[in-house]
Parts: C-alpha cells; sequence; structure tokens
C-alpha cells in the first residue's frame, strides 16, 4: 500500500490490503539461522505450529518445503522442538 | 481434533512481516486460533502487544476482516459488530456463518479491559474472546499487571532492597468469568496446541460469549532465550503453575494431568524474572509461590471432582 500523500489516506486510515505486511521482510533481523535438514525431517509439522514468524512452508500435501527466511527471525524455536533434530542453528553471515 | 496438515491450510490468514520480538508467543497463539477457525472471521484487537506488532500502518498482518480498538474495548467493540451481524443475518443480507474473536492481552483483560469484558459476557454476544497472557504490560516496556505471578520483577514492582518483586499473587480469570455464567470458559497453552485448537473449536461451536485464558511466554519480559518459548510454557503446565482445563455450563474438568511432580522451582529457574528469588534472603518466596501453585490445584482438583 504505496501511499505518496495524505490526501490519499482512506477515510479512517483503513487499511485495505489484508495482509501486506509481507511486503515488509523482518528476515534481517536474524542473527541466527535455521538450517534444514530434508533427509531426517519426517514432517510432524511442529516447526510450522509453533513458529511465531509463518516462516516454515508447507505445500498442499501437507508436506514441509523449507524455511522462509524472508521473514524468519532466527528465535530458534523450530530447532529447538524438531523431534528429529532437522533444523540446527547457524550464525548468519552476511 | 484436526490435524497439522489441515491446520496449514489456513497458514496465511496471519502472515509473517508482523514486527513481533523474536520467539514471542504471541502470534502463536493467533496463528493456531486462525488455523482453527479459518478466513470466515472477523477479529477485533485491543491494544496491546499484538496490536502494535501487527498493524503499524500502512501494513497488517492480518489476512480477515479485523478491527483495532481502544485498550479497553476489545469485548465491547466486538459486541458491536456481533448485534450488526445478527441483525444483517436476520435480513439475509450475510451468507454463512461467520467467527467473531476478540483477542487482547492481559492488561486489556484481567485490569484495563475488565469492565467490557464482564459487561459483553452478561449480555450473552455470541463470540469468542482469547487473552494471549504474557503476565505483564510487555510493550510499554514491563509493568505489572494483575496477571503477574507472586516473585516476578518488573519494572513497577522491581526486585530489589525494598520488595522482592511482585508482592501479590495473580487473578484467577477462568474462574472470575465462570463465576458470570458464561456457557465456556477454558485455560490453554500454545505448548499444546492439540489441546488448544481443540478448545477453540469447542468455544466457537458454543452459542454464546467464550473466554479463553492462554499463557503467552515473553522472551523480553521473562527474560529467557528467544529458543525457549515452548519448552517455558510446557513446563509451566507441567509444575501445576497453569492447568489446563475448561468450565462448561458451570462444570469443571481437568483436561491435563502432569504425569511426575515437578516443582515449581524448576519453572521459576528458567527466566530471569525470578533470578532474585534465589538468594538466601528470598528463598522463603519460593515456598510460598509452591504452596500457593498447590492450594490452587488442590481446589481445582476439587471442583473438578
Amino acid at each position: 500500500m504505496a501511499l505518496s500523500s495524505w490526501k490519499e489516506l482512506p477515510i479512517g486510515t483503513i487499511i485495505t490490503e489484508p495482509g501486506n505486511a509481507r511486503e515488509f521482510k523482518t528476515g534481517d533481523w536474524r542473527s541466527q539461522r535455521p538450517i534444514w535438514d530434508s533427509e531426517k525431517c519426517i514432517h510432524c509439522l511442529f516447526c510450522f505450529i509453533y513458529c511465531p514468524d509463518s516462516s516454515i512452508k508447507v505445500n498442499e500435501e501437507g508436506k514441509m518445503t523449507g524455511i522462509d527466511l524472508d521473514y524468519c527471525k532466527g528465535c530458534g524455536i523450530c530447532a529447538e522442538e524438531c523431534p528429529k533434530e532437522a533444523i540446527h542453528m547457524e550464525i548468519e553471515k552476511r | 481434533m484436526p490435524s497439522l496438515k489441515e491446520l496449514s491450510k489456513n497458514a496465511d490468514l496471519f502472515t509473517g512481516g508482523h514486527r513481533a520480538c523474536s520467539g514471542c508467543a504471541g502470534p502463536i497463539v493467533i496463528k493456531q486460533v486462525l488455523s482453527v477457525a479459518g478466513p470466515q472471521t472477523i477479529a477485533s484487537l485491543s491494544t496491546g502487544c499484538m496490536e502494535v506488532v501487527s498493524t503499524i500502518y500502512p501494513y497488517t498482518a492480518w489476512n480477515i476482516p479485523y478491527i483495532h480498538v481502544a485498550f479497553e474495548t476489545a469485548a465491547s467493540a466486538l459486541s458491536g459488530v456481533e448485534a450488526a451481524y445478527q441483525v444483517l443475518r436476520r435480513k439475509g443480507k450475510v451468507k454463512g456463518k461467520w467467527n467473531l474473536i476478540a483477542f487482547s492481552g492481559d492488561g486489556g483483560t484481567y485490569d484495563i479491559g475488565f469492565q467490557g469484558l464482564s459487561g459483553a459476557v452478561e449480555r450473552g454476544h455470541d463470540f469468542l474472546y482469547v487473552c494471549y497472557n504474557n503476565e505483564a504490560y510487555m510493550n510499554t516496556g514491563i509493568q505489572r499487571s494483575s496477571a503477574t505471578p507472586r516473585g516476578a520483577h518488573t519494572t513497577t514492582s522491581p526486585a530489589g532492597t525494598v520488595i522482592p518483586g511482585k508482592k501479590q499473587f495473580h487473578k484467577n480469570l477462568v474462574e472470575v468469568i465462570a463465576a458470570h455464567g458464561a456457557p465456556y470458559v477454558a485455560q490453554a497453552i500454545p505448548s499444546n496446541w492439540a489441546d488448544f485448537t481443540r478448545k477453540v473449536r469447542k468455544a466457537l461451536d458454543t452459542e454464546g460469549p467464550t473466554v479463553i485464558d492462554i499463557l503467552a511466554p515473553c522472551p523480553l519480559g521473562w527474560r529467557y532465550p528467544s529458543n525457549k518459548t515452548i519448552e517455558v510454557a510446557r513446563l509451566a503446565v507441567e509444575c501445576k503453575f497453569w492447568p489446563l482445563y475448561e468450565v462448561e455450563n458451570g462444570k469443571y474438568k481437568l483436561n491435563y494431568r502432569p504425569r511426575k511432580e515437578v516443582p515449581v522451582e524448576e519453572w521459576l529457574r528458567l527466566q530471569g524474572r525470578f533470578a532474585h528469588l534465589f538468594t538466601p534472603e528470598n528463598e522463603h518466596i519460593i515456598k510460598e509461590i509452591q504452596e500457593g501453585v498447590d492450594r490452587r490445584w488442590e481446589s481445582l482438583l476439587e471442583k473438578c471432582g
């Protein structure tokens, strides 16, 4: 929702695009990066249900397909809760 | 009970890109609620952590109709939405069933929004109220609320030479709302998603006002590493500080009984806000907290029969 001046603000300053926080990438907050090992993953989706940043990608068959680093803030909950140690954290290098 | 595969279908109703702290339990709670409720949901959210982080103008993380209201009015604003919804439905202008859910923190529920919630429950509006309880006013910098537990350090109950953290025990919201005669009230935890999502489903299927109080650990205010959020939540249940139970039409039911005795000390030790209790002069407070937890647990067991 790009606004060039205050005159374009909708009445009541409502936000007309639901879910547009997607445009704001919080991935650059990260000091640790989760590394996913697809070999060890059993697709239990515990990482999905416990991820605060909606960063676990799950496809239509209910299989985990990876981690969305655009939004992941590197909290490490997924690595902590994974029953198979399929995710581990590494220091983020930029 | 829905499986995680089914819940993952509604993954995009609360998007990434919100500005919650790393490891915050608030978004986990909202995500779990919306994954059960689905896209036919209207949410109201009072001022608090989740409002501040999810709707920084001109962005919103909510992919459903959403209204932000003042601190004390999550329940009263949604009462109005519910009244309008009932009229529009009667006139045939709204199709299908919509879920109405109010979200608020412990400050907006236990303290500031309490009269709004009490009134809405008394009037009997058909909605679900979810209190994500992080046990203090976290977004303004960790001030005590009536949900803050005994002994916790906050900026308005600072541990030092005068007082050893908060002097009072926390309020029991579930019993307060149950005393209103609400048809369904429950206490839940994000670490037990199966129990929580079942409670959300049950609350949405119940006609009338329903309330769920869910503990939402806060890495910043509780002072623990961000990856321990779920572990801290789990231990709160295991040590009986936060029992999982529900009250259906005045009937109490315990949903989970810890298998082994875990002293509350183990849960306190994980959190920096209780660090000052582990000194010789403050040790008696840990004993007091344990006694308080035991007393509440025994009284709960009695009510559950």
